[in-house]
């Protein structure tokens, strides 16, 4: 557990992705089965155990710590786990225990999964006396299920990838194919045993990305070379269905069936498909935005799946009952896509069409309508590229619609992480409403390093407010904002949210009084 | 303000201060009369300079000395090098005043001695229970580790200039860590006059004149307002660490922007005061520098009687 608690703590404040990574790989390599297999699972959210409450959490402090005392330091430090880890009167730390005698991953893990509901706060209380106030804390994290250190199952894959130096797509084809505490995942990695049978269930096999297209490129767009498709505006999902089993994956394999089964309802076949998922109402794709409301969501209401269809575009298909059709060139892979989607017809789904185009030239100008057609940009994609994981840059390209563009306002700035941790580098700029501000979002890349350090001196110059890292600024700069699309938002005050927004140009010769308007921004918004 | 006619750690100019350390919340300039501990004295001629005091009156550890009819005599406070309790004793009773202090091993001063007395006044800047400082060499252990695990990367450690500082580095060459150590300019003073008091810091280096290359997987330490600011950009991809008491607290850490906190204090955590007002007996309690309610109500708990003592002008250095 101290090793573990280690690790979360380190994590938990470190704020770069590699960083995160190198974290990882030290304790992949210097933790010892079983434990380092229980951390992976923890962190990538495939540990079930009966979960506790934080009431019983409470309650269980109330048992220990004078109340009043207590009231005082949750006030002060403002999370439950915390404050209990830090004001638990038991430990080895003050003579309660021996640091030596705290209880292991393994035994806390092993014992959560046979325990029922009733037992676990006590296994809890006996435990919080055998470890130090970081072992308490990330036991206190595990038990309520709130890791929360920044980790996804694709960085903990791709930190293994790191460690092994076995590929990432390698890793992410067994992975479904593995259970905590993944024993048969480390001895392969290892080198102590074969790749563990991927097996024929519906897994997760790695994604094919595209790459961005550049300027340079679209001259190469032959149609005697190249297949172009619409880039449509939802999720990239893989469909699996296998036997009785119906998975659908998001792009980094994360599975998100449980929340669409007016999806998975359909999925009455034996194949792995590659598409969009998409809401569709009377065949018409509706904003990001709709789409939105069906992400992030542990359950769904029959409300939702009325109001915000899901459907899924066609791309691609990896496998057709047991054969494996990734090796095939895409025009072949396309050929069998279209005849079995004409033999199986499933309901809620449909394929992306093939755009025809001419030339180079052709090309341009679907790409530049793209927007009046409510679609993000063009997908490029070799005729003879076979499907392989990962984001192999040449074979397949996407080629995004213009981005739009605002002037705005500076009105704050918060310090960076990291190698930015001594700049003002993220960047919260508004528009005009009337005569205030109103922010509008938020940006921090697009500009060279030169630029950040012209930024950053003319933040400290400018500063009327300071709030911790954030500092407010008099309006007096102008950024030139490049985002791809606007919707509307009840969470943000000026009502609009951007997508991907990034400093284009900063203005310095342009007076804050021309920047944009709401009502300009307000115009841009997807319908 | 006391009998016999002086202020101890006073906030504005007085006639007559005594002085429990040379922090500068504690340690004022501008008194006519400066009475202190040798070592604290020496800290206030380097800092303030001719602002040290119209005469200074070095008091030796233990050694009594009347003023009026009140007995004072210095006793060490474990907080940093020369830093004292005010033992007064008028009338036949006898009160303490702590300054800030620690219970904790401190290789760089005279550890903390209880003195048994009637009135105790006791600083409480960790004065809440979640408050409780974990061994200082567990710290420095994880320091060490995460220079193993970002070798290139430059390891920089925010540490007051007085104390803190000092404790650091005794701390990692007791660990074995035997290489060089980069200083920010504004360290290096302190730190020659910790040597000059026969403290062995190893071999330090100016920060400062080093190139980027050398400080290349260096330890460097810094002022904790440098560490996330214009100065560290000279660093090589640094690691921000802080040693503080605060770094207890996630959120705290989060504020400053710091990557690694370490939980290194000069201070008694919430176990060192609750301990301490049990050694020195004292029925009445008076508490200052920092969260007075809790420490307040733990002492009524105890049987204690207590107050707070609200004092202005104090800030958070050397936590």
């Amino acid at each position: 557990m101290n090793r573990f608690a280690a690790l979360i703590d380190a994590l938990a404040f470190m704020p770069s992705r590699n960083g995160k990574i190198r974290l990882l790989v030290d304790h992949f390599a210097h933790t010892p089965d079983p434990d380092r297999g229980w951390a992976l699972a923890a962190l990538t959210g495939t540990l079930v155990f009966a979960e506790a409450k934080p009431a019983a959490i409470r309650r269980l402090a109330a048992t220990r710590v004078d109340a009043e005392l207590f009231a005082w330091s949750y006030d002060y430090v403002g999370d439950l786990a915390e404050t209990v880890a830090l004001i638990w009167p038991g430990g080895p730390e003050h003579g309660a225990g021996d640091p030596a005698a705290a209880p292991g991953l393994d035994e806390v893990v092993t014992a959560l999964q046979g325990a029922r509901r009733a037992d676990v706060m006590e296994l809890v209380e006996g435990w919080l006396d055998r470890l130090d106030a970081s072992g308490r804390y990330a036991l206190l994290k595990l038990i309520t299920g709130a890791l929360r250190v920044g980790v996804s199952a694709r960085l903990a894959k791709t930190a293994l990838a790191a460690w092994s130096g076995v590929a990432l797509h390698d890793v992410e084809e067994v992975w479904h194919a593995v259970t905590p505490p993944y024993g048969t995942l480390f001895a392969w990695l290892d080198g102590r045993a074969g790749r563990p049978d991927a097996g024929t269930g519906a897994g997760f096999r790695p994604l094919m990305l595209a790459t961005a297209a550049e300027e340079g490129d679209a001259a190469s767009f032959d149609p005697g070379d190249w297949c172009a498709e619409w880039k449509w505006d939802g999720i990239r999902v893989q469909l699996a269905a296998r036997g009785a089993e119906r998975r659908i994956y998001s792009r980094t394999g994360d599975d998100v069936s449980a929340v669409f089964p007016d999806v998975t309802d359909h999925m009455s076949f034996d194949a792995v498909l590659d598409g969009e998922l998409l809401v569709v109402r009377d065949g018409t794709v509706a904003p990001f935005n709709d789409l939105q409301q069906r992400l992030n969501r542990k359950t769904v209401t029959a409300a939702m799946l009325r109001a915000y269809p899901a459907f899924v575009r066609l791309y691609d298909i990896l496998f057709e009952g047991a054969e494996d059709l990734r090796p095939l060139p895409f025009v072949a892979r396309r050929a069998r896509l279209e005849h079995w989607y004409e033999a199986v017809r499933p309901r809620r789904m449909d394929l992306s069409p093939l755009v025809p185009f001419a030339g180079p030239e052709d090309l341009a100008a679907l790409r530049d309508g793209a927007r009046e057609a409510g679609i993000e940009g063009l997908m490029l994609k070799r005729r003879d590229s076979p499907y392989v994981a990962g984001r192999p840059r040449g074979p397949w390209f996407k080629w995004k619609r213009g981005a739009l563009t605002v002037d705005a306002v500076l009105m704050y700035a918060q310090r960076g992480h990291g190698k930015r941790s001594s700049f003002y580098s993220d960047f919260t700029f508004g528009v005009w409403r009337g005569e205030e501000l109103v922010p509008v979002g938020k940006a921090y890349f697009g500009f060279t390093d030169a630029e950040l350090v012209e930024l950053d001196r003319w933040v400290r110059a400018h500063t009327v407010r300071r709030f911790g890292p954030v500092r407010e600024v008099a309006p007096g700069l102008v950024l030139e904002v490049a985002f791809d699309s606007v919707n509307r938002s009840t969470r943000h005050k000026s009502g609009v949210a951007m997508r991907f927004p990034r400093v284009h140009r900063i203005r310095w010769d342009k007076p804050p009084g021309e920047a944009d308007r709401l009502e300009t921004v307000e115009s841009l918004v997807d319908r | 303000m006391e009998p016999g006619g002086f202020h101890v750690d006073p906030v504005a100019p007085v006639e007559r201060a005594v002085i429990t350390h040379g922090h500068s919340d504690h340690a004022r300039p501008g008194h006519r009369h400066v009475m202190a501990t040798p070592a604290t004295l020496a800290i206030m001629r380097r800092r303030l300079g001719d602002g040290a005091g119209g005469t200074l009156q070095p008091l030796g550890y233990g050694e009594a000395v009347r003023v009026g009819d009140v007995t004072v005599r210095l006793v060490p406070a474990g907080h940093v090098l020369g830093s004292a309790q005010v033992v007064l004793e008028h009338a036949g009773a006898r009160a303490v005043v702590s300054g800030d202090y620690k219970r904790a091993p401190d290789a760089t001063c005279a550890p903390f001695e209880p003195v048994f007395c009637d009135v105790f006044v006791t600083e409480a800047t960790f004065g809440l229970p979640v408050f409780r400082h974990p061994p200082a060499h567990g710290e420095v252990a994880r320091l060490l580790h995460s220079m193993t695990v970002f070798p290139e990367r430059t390891h920089v450690v925010g540490a007051y200039a007085l104390g803190k500082c000092q404790r650091v580095i005794t701390l990692l060459r007791a660990a074995g860590y035997d290489r060089p150590i980069h200083l920010h300019g504004a360290l290096m003073p302190l730190c020659d006059l910790y040597r000059d008091a026969g403290i062995d810091l190893g071999e330090l280096r100016p920060a400062t004149v080093a190139d980027a290359a050398e400080l290349r997987g260096a330890l460097v330490l810094a002022p904790p307002g440098a560490i996330a600011d214009r100065w560290a950009r000279r660093l090589s991809d640094p690691v921000v660490a802080l040693a503080s008491g605060w770094m207890r607290v996630r959120q705290r850490a989060r504020q400053r922007g710091v990557e690694l906190p370490l939980v290194i204090s000069d201070h008694a955590d919430w176990d060192e005061l609750v301990d301490t007002l049990r050694d020195v007996g004292a029925p009445e309690v008076w508490v200052t520098h920092g969260r007075e309610e809790a420490l307040v109500h733990q002492a009524g708990r105890m049987g204690i009687r207590a107050r707070a003592l609200s004092l202005l002008g104090f800030g958070e250095e050397g936590a």
